[in-house]
């Protein structure tokens, strides 16, 4: 792994200028077609019932593209990364619910199964920028200790996945128990209003799938950005090998923190804009079938690819609402299925394909594609 | 005192629950690498059978008596299903095994649905496991007692095999030092394929002490194979004292928990003192030292 890409990088560097620079900003040209699709088509073709769905899927994909960060360049297997997702949208929602209750009010669902008291815990998300300010400092500050706490003490490879579900489902049933405090199993619903904006008008709603789509896109950017810096190389090498980099001074474990809080922060930003769009967030969406399925998205896009993850997230999310309507046990097994298939025979996902192809076109495979191959060195 | 004897004693039947399903899994990971989230799923397998065994046969207590080795031999004949079929081909890519199973859990959570209907079937307990034992002033259900019975049994034999036979001396040496026992001339391949139909069986039988005490259900797999994984990280890999014990302790922690909190709380907490657990040790309770650096 590390002789190939070595080879591949110095035939890179005696490359002509045009090829490397298509070599280095290629990806930004992938970005910027996915950024025309999802930001000037869709919203131009797509009804707006179907635009809501595609704003769902984007919100899945900011958590995918974070998965992709963490699991296919750190090397971390992130199951649980529903928790994070539902920080950020429980977050955002319980900032609704005191929307929709008016100054003063207090949520519905307190008095419908509680005795009408609101926990003093919810009061600071009245508060608009607090309540922005939670989305972001609230998953940093969980997976910093729980990273912290995991990867200090070196407990990597299938333990570190074993305990990150372990915290979705610890998390989910924390949810469900907690019903006067949560909402319990039906979760938060009912929203009103989003910073002040009717959630019923069409403007509104193409207006929260914009502020998705292109979240997204951002995410996307700050990746690759991240991938070609001296961090992402450090990343990488952290993943194929791990005592070596320990060998030449650096810890692997701050690497590799850096990566999962970046993740756990994708994930929540991707839950709050879930919240307004799909009217709900419940322990359905943060437990860990949710991120198992977040992680089957990444899986099949491709997880060490730049765009990978985040497609095969929407494609994931795609063939969900498809098939689940038409086929709501057919899909149980297409989502097995498509789980052994995909990690026994395209490890490194749909992406893994796309160098076979360019390779087969004229001119020459990029300096990336050494890189789409993954390892789990973890 | 009964404040401390309901959940002590409940608590080790858990445990007892917990340490069928985490010894499969302790196996394969200590020896293969391979981490098999469908193990909870043979759970329900093993439940499902002795189920199916109590239909055919009527006699509740006849039918417990057969659906054990039943038990074993579905889930048992699962698991080598599964490495003949998929685990073989990742053994370079243990972590991978990880999602694969993890599809093969969902195939198998579904299949149930499909042939035993989503909700859950009671499965009758023999007169002779109906009765309660007084034990400091709390009525000890019979089938908690059998559940800790047939766990330590199936330690028992387990450790026997492992000892004693030549399947088990096999095992063992693919375990310390693979290459070496290649080598040696053990047919490794083979041993892995018999651990994994051991360990599988194993779960098979948790299977039917669960069936006993909560019936059988399409998801129940879902529900003890977190706990059992914690216990397998807890307790440490490749050897079987420290599975015990850690099932003993993660089950009894969890049913006082339960008892004083909540069992949401609680859930919540055990996974806390894992968490804080492994600050202190963590490679688990017990590990075989080697001089790898992983």
């Amino acid at each position: 792994m590390t002789t190939t890409t070595a080879t591949a990088t110095t035939t890179a560097s005696s490359r002509p200028k045009a090829a490397q620079l298509l070599g280095t900003y290629g990806s930004l040209v992938a970005i910027a077609l996915v950024a025309l699709v999802l930001l000037v088509w869709a919203p131009n073709s797509l009804s707006p019932f179907r635009l809501g769905n595609l704003g769902k899927y984007c919100s899945w994909a900011m958590a995918a593209v974070g998965i992709g960060l963490a699991w296919g360049r750190g090397g971390m297997l992130v199951m649980g990364q529903g928790v994070f997702f539902g920080l950020g949208g429980y977050t955002m929602a319980m900032h609704m619910k005191l929307e929709a209750a008016g100054p003063g009010g207090i949520p519905d669902f307190m008095t419908l199964y509680g005795d009408g008291t609101m926990p003093g815990w919810w009061a600071p998300f009245r508060s608009a920028p607090f309540t922005l300010f939670a989305i972001i400092a609230l998953p940093a500050a969980v997976s910093f200790l729980l990273g912290y706490a995991i990867l200090k003490r070196r407990v990597k490879g299938a333990y570190f996945a074993i305990l990150t579900q372990a915290l979705a489902v610890a998390f989910a049933t924390l949810l469900i128990a907690t019903i006067k405090q949560t909402g319990g199993f039906n979760g938060l619903n009912t929203f009103s209003t989003v910073f002040g904006h009717n959630l019923y008008d069409p403007g509104v709603k193409k207006g929260l799938y914009l502020v998705s789509a292109a979240l997204l896109i951002v995410f996307l950017v700050i990746v690759w950005q991240f991938n070609r810096s001296r961090y992402g190389e450090l990343l990488i090498a952290t993943r194929d090998a791990e005592e070596r980099v320990r060998f030449l001074g650096y810890d692997p474990a701050n690497v590799k923190l850096v990566a999962f809080v970046a993740a756990a922060i994708m994930a929540s930003i991707g839950g709050a804009i879930f919240a307004p769009i799909a009217g709900i967030i419940s322990p359905s969406n943060v437990d860990a079938a949710a991120s198992v399925m977040m992680i089957a998205g990444v899986a099949l896009g491709g997880r060490s690819a730049l765009l990978g993850p985040a497609l095969g997230a929407i494609a994931v999310g795609f063939g969900q609402s498809t098939l689940s309507e038409r086929f709501p046990t057919g899909w149980t097994y297409f989502q097995g299925g498509l789980f052994i298939v995909v990690i026994m025979f395209l490890p490194a996902g749909l992406a893994s394909l796309w160098p076979k192809v360019k390779s087969l076109l004229p001119g020459r495979m990029s300096p990336q594609a050494a890189l789409v191959d993954g390892e789990n060195g973890a | 005192m009964d404040a401390l004897t309901t959940p002590f004693l409940t608590g080790t039947a858990t445990g007892a629950i917990l340490l069928m399903a985490a010894l499969g899994l302790t196996l394969t990971f200590g020896q293969m690498g391979v981490i098999n989230m469908a193990n909870g799923e043979f759970l329900m397998a093993g439940a499902y059978a002795a189920y199916a065994t109590q239909q055919l046969i009527g006699n509740a207590g006849l039918a417990l008596v057969v659906a054990i080795p039943v038990s074993f031999l579905v889930a048992g004949l699962l698991g080598l299903l599964l490495e003949v079929s998929i685990i073989r081909w990742m053994y370079q890519r243990p972590l991978d095994t990880l999602l694969v199973t993890v599809g093969v859990a969902l195939v198998l959570q579904q299949l149930a649905k499909d042939v035993f209907g989503a909700q859950g079937d009671p499965v009758v307990l023999p007169s002779w496991l109906n009765g309660n034992i007084p034990v400091f002033g709390y009525n000890w259900p019979f089938r908690q007692l059998f559940t800790i019975v047939l766990a330590l049994a199936a330690l028992g034999g387990l450790s026997a095999v492992l000892k004693y036979s030549t399947f088990g001396r096999r095992i063992r040496a693919t375990v310390q030092y693979r290459d070496l026992a290649e080598t040696l001339g053990i047919p490794t391949r083979s041993v892995d394929r018999i651990t994994f139909f051991l360990g599988s069986g194993l779960a098979g039988v948790g299977g039917v002490a669960i069936a006993l005490i909560s019936g059988t259900n399409p998801t129940l797999g879902t529900t003890y194979i977190i706990p059992a994984f914690l216990v397998v990280v807890a307790g440490g890999v490749g050897q079987l004292k420290g599975t015990v014990i850690a099932a003993w302790v993660v089950g009894v922690v969890t049913a006082f928990l339960t008892d004083w909190t909540s069992g949401s709380m609680a859930q919540v907490l055990t996974f806390a003192l894992v968490v804080v657990f492994l600050q202190v040790r963590p490679q688990g309770l017990f590990t075989v030292r080697t001089r790898s650096l992983a």
